[in-house]
């Protein structure tokens, strides 16, 4: 319960926490000040997403082993090309988009910046590929299993893309603010980064399951 | 809490959905139950409402997503510095386990209903049969998440009960790293027990085997809480206030819905009793007798905190005997007329139940007229009743050291640990002592 003010000061002196009381009379009456968290929440906002795709794509192997044949008879064969061409650029974005921590951790904002619109180009790049896939398909959202599961797994990827260009073109508009990104504290290039990289992942496990894996 | 914004958007995500879910009244009402299986809920009359609650259901599993973040973070990262995992209250515990079934069975259950959604409003076939899909797997993404969301509503009430009975008790909690323990493990097997529910769905033979010992194995980690709740208590000196009536009335009523629980896990006993009131008596057994009784005993402990007023406790007494006698009135005969066969979900029963439901019914009213004395009890003392001082039941945990009801900077100073939570009993200790600012 509530100690006298005289007696509560000599407990905190014998305190292992006394570092941390001194630390907080300097900012008189402001909050206690705790680590940047952000990471490590965005971090579980991310296994959260994961297991959405993880449900989305174990249905979809449900219905693989469900159906009697898959691709279901008279679907037309997928074109590869488009897709593996697309996959070295999303690939390729992530290493690229990998270079901008490296040089926000120097100071090199301009740098920084570069890396992430080649990023925010290549991303471009890979969304106008499956948009042209997409009108070049035989098939719609509504041919059965196939179609349904197709469109619903590429097409929820290609937003996750999306928010993705979208996050990373924050983190540049952000960048032309002084101060607003520093070697030491720089959550907006790491959210993205690992946005991205998580986007990136999921996209391989679905160029195999939808693609590659027959 | 780690993200006090994320937390205010998660809150206010809720009103927009109880709206959207509500709204589902005026425009073709969905109807196919809290489940929403396909076929019944694909009625093409049904459309509209069963969008709008799918589209509520999703909304409310998003705002449970961002509070588990924000707990998660909080419990793992933002402990007072003299506070290892080892020393963290019981509840606290249960949060953690919670957040986590929360975090990651949530999703799956959004998968569902995203694909089910499609399945209303574009025209795909995931769900149905004429088209080829099937119709199974939806009740495999429902449970995957909803049956671990039944330990997301007992595990906070299991919590809430380890907190109170040492207070009242006057003793250390029973097996404290077991009690943690069992809530993770409660927790990790819940994942793997779903099918459960599913064992009149055409479920293959070993699928209804491994479900069958999984589920039966959840029985241990429950079990060994209410050893340790039991041998808490035991001995004590006991002070039965209306916190401490309603705890040991969730120990022994959760007992009952636990033995009916393993009953339930056993596919013969299953297939012979599904969609009868047996089911219906268990799940009331745990969430009522179980997860209710909890709330009213954290209600009764914590309002002196909370408002700073103590509840009557004659009133409180009168509350928790007839809350106990109008439940198991109400609930106990529901085992014998599932067992004879009553089917739940039915407007009309046969004339031979007659007797039963009686006395199901009398009980019923009782439990509706036992929360009144809890209201007026409410009410009347938020405005008028004595006033409590900072630590009115002399309790150990660090909440009891601020005043009641505690100041926005709850911790103008990062309080410093010097025992643990559950240190009762130990002589010459002073409860004002035990904890430092």
């Amino acid at each position: 319960m509530q100690t006298s003010p005289n007696e509560s000061e000599r407990l905190i002196l014998a305190a292992p926490a006394t570092e941390m009381a001194h630390e907080h009379e300097a900012t008189a009456h402001a909050h206690e000040e705790h680590p940047d968290l952000r990471l490590f929440g965005f971090t579980l906002f991310l296994v959260s997403e994961a297991m959405l795709f993880v449900g989305l794509f174990v249905a979809y192997l449900a219905f693989r082993a469900v159906a009697t044949e898959w691709p279901p008879a008279g679907t037309p064969e997928l074109e590869v090309i488009l897709p593996a061409i697309n996959t070295v650029i999303l690939v390729a974005s992530s290493f690229v988009l990998h270079q901008s921590e490296a040089a926000v951790k120097k100071g090199d904002i301009p740098g920084m910046r570069a890396w992430f619109i080649a990023t925010i180009a290549m991303g471009a790049v890979f969304l106008a590929g499956q948009v042209y896939e997409y009108t070049q398909l035989e098939f719609t959202l509504q041919t059965g299993l196939f179609g349904g599961t197709f469109f619903v797994l590429t097409g929820f990827h290609g937003l996750h893309v999306l928010v993705g260009v979208l996050l990373m073109s924050g983190v540049v508009v952000r960048s032309f603010k002084k101060e607003h990104y520093t070697p030491q504290k720089h959550f907006g290039v790491e959210a993205a980064n690992l946005y991205w990289h998580f986007v990136d992942g999921v996209w391989i496990v679905l160029f195999l399951l939808l693609y590659i894996v027959k | 809490m780690a993200f006090p914004r994320i937390n205010a958007v998660a809150f206010w995500m809720i009103p927009p959905a109880a709206v959207l879910l509500m709204s589902s009244f005026f425009f073709g009402p969905a109807q196919a139950g809290w489940t929403s299986y396909p076929p019944l809920s694909m009625d093409p009359a049904t459309l509209i409402g069963q969008s709008l609650w799918l589209s509520s259901v999703i909304l409310l599993g998003t705002s449970s997503i961002l509070g588990a973040i924000n707990f998660v973070t909080t419990i793992w990262e933002m402990r007072v510095p003299s506070m290892g995992i080892w020393q963290m209250p019981l509840f606290v515990w249960a949060m953690f386990a919670t957040s986590i079934i929360i975090l990651v069975a949530t999703p799956v259950l959004t998968g569902a209903l995203l694909l089910l959604s499609f399945d209303l409003l574009m025209g795909t076939v995931f769900f149905n049969p004429t088209g080829g899909g099937d119709p199974v797997l939806y009740q495999h993404m429902f449970w995957f998440y909803s049956h671990p969301a039944v330990y997301i509503m007992i595990l906070p009430g299991m919590g809430l009960v380890s907190e109170i009975l040492p207070v009242y008790a006057r003793k250390p909690i029973f097996g404290y790293r077991a009690i943690a323990i069992s809530s993770m493990s409660i927790a990790v097997l819940g994942f793997i027990v779903w099918a459960h529910h599913m064992f009149t769905s055409g479920t293959p033979e070993w699928m209804r085997m491994f479900f069958m010992i999984t589920s039966m194995i959840i029985a241990v980690p429950t079990g060994i809480k209410v050893f340790s709740w039991v041998a808490t208590v035991w001995g004590g000196k006991l002070r039965l206030t209306p916190a401490m009536l309603f705890a040991m009335g969730f120990v022994s009523m959760f007992v009952v819905g636990g033995l009916s629980g393993v009953m339930l896990a056993s596919v013969p006993i299953d297939i012979h009793v599904t969609d009868t009131y047996f089911v219906v008596a268990h799940l009331h057994y745990v969430l009522f007798g179980g997860s209710v009784f909890a709330v009213y005993a954290g209600v009764y402990h914590w309002f002196p905190k909370m408002t700073g007023r103590f509840l009557n406790e004659w009133w409180g007494k009168v509350h928790f005997y007839s809350t106990f006698i109008g439940f198991n009135l109400c609930f106990l005969p529901m085992h014998k007329l599932g067992l004879l066969g009553m089917p739940r979900r039915v407007a009309a029963y046969d004339a031979s139940f007659l007797d039963l439901n009686v006395l199901v019914s009398t009980g019923g009213f009782l439990l509706g007229v036992s929360t009144l004395p809890f209201l007026g009890n409410v009410i009347y003392s938020w405005l008028k009743g004595p006033r409590a001082t900072g630590n009115p039941w002399e309790g150990l945990t660090l909440e009891w050291t601020t005043p009641s009801p505690p100041p926005v900077e709850n911790f103008e100073r990062l309080p410093v640990l010097t025992v643990g939570p559950y240190d009762y009993g130990h002589a010459g200790r002073d409860p004002s002592e035990i904890v430092r600012h």
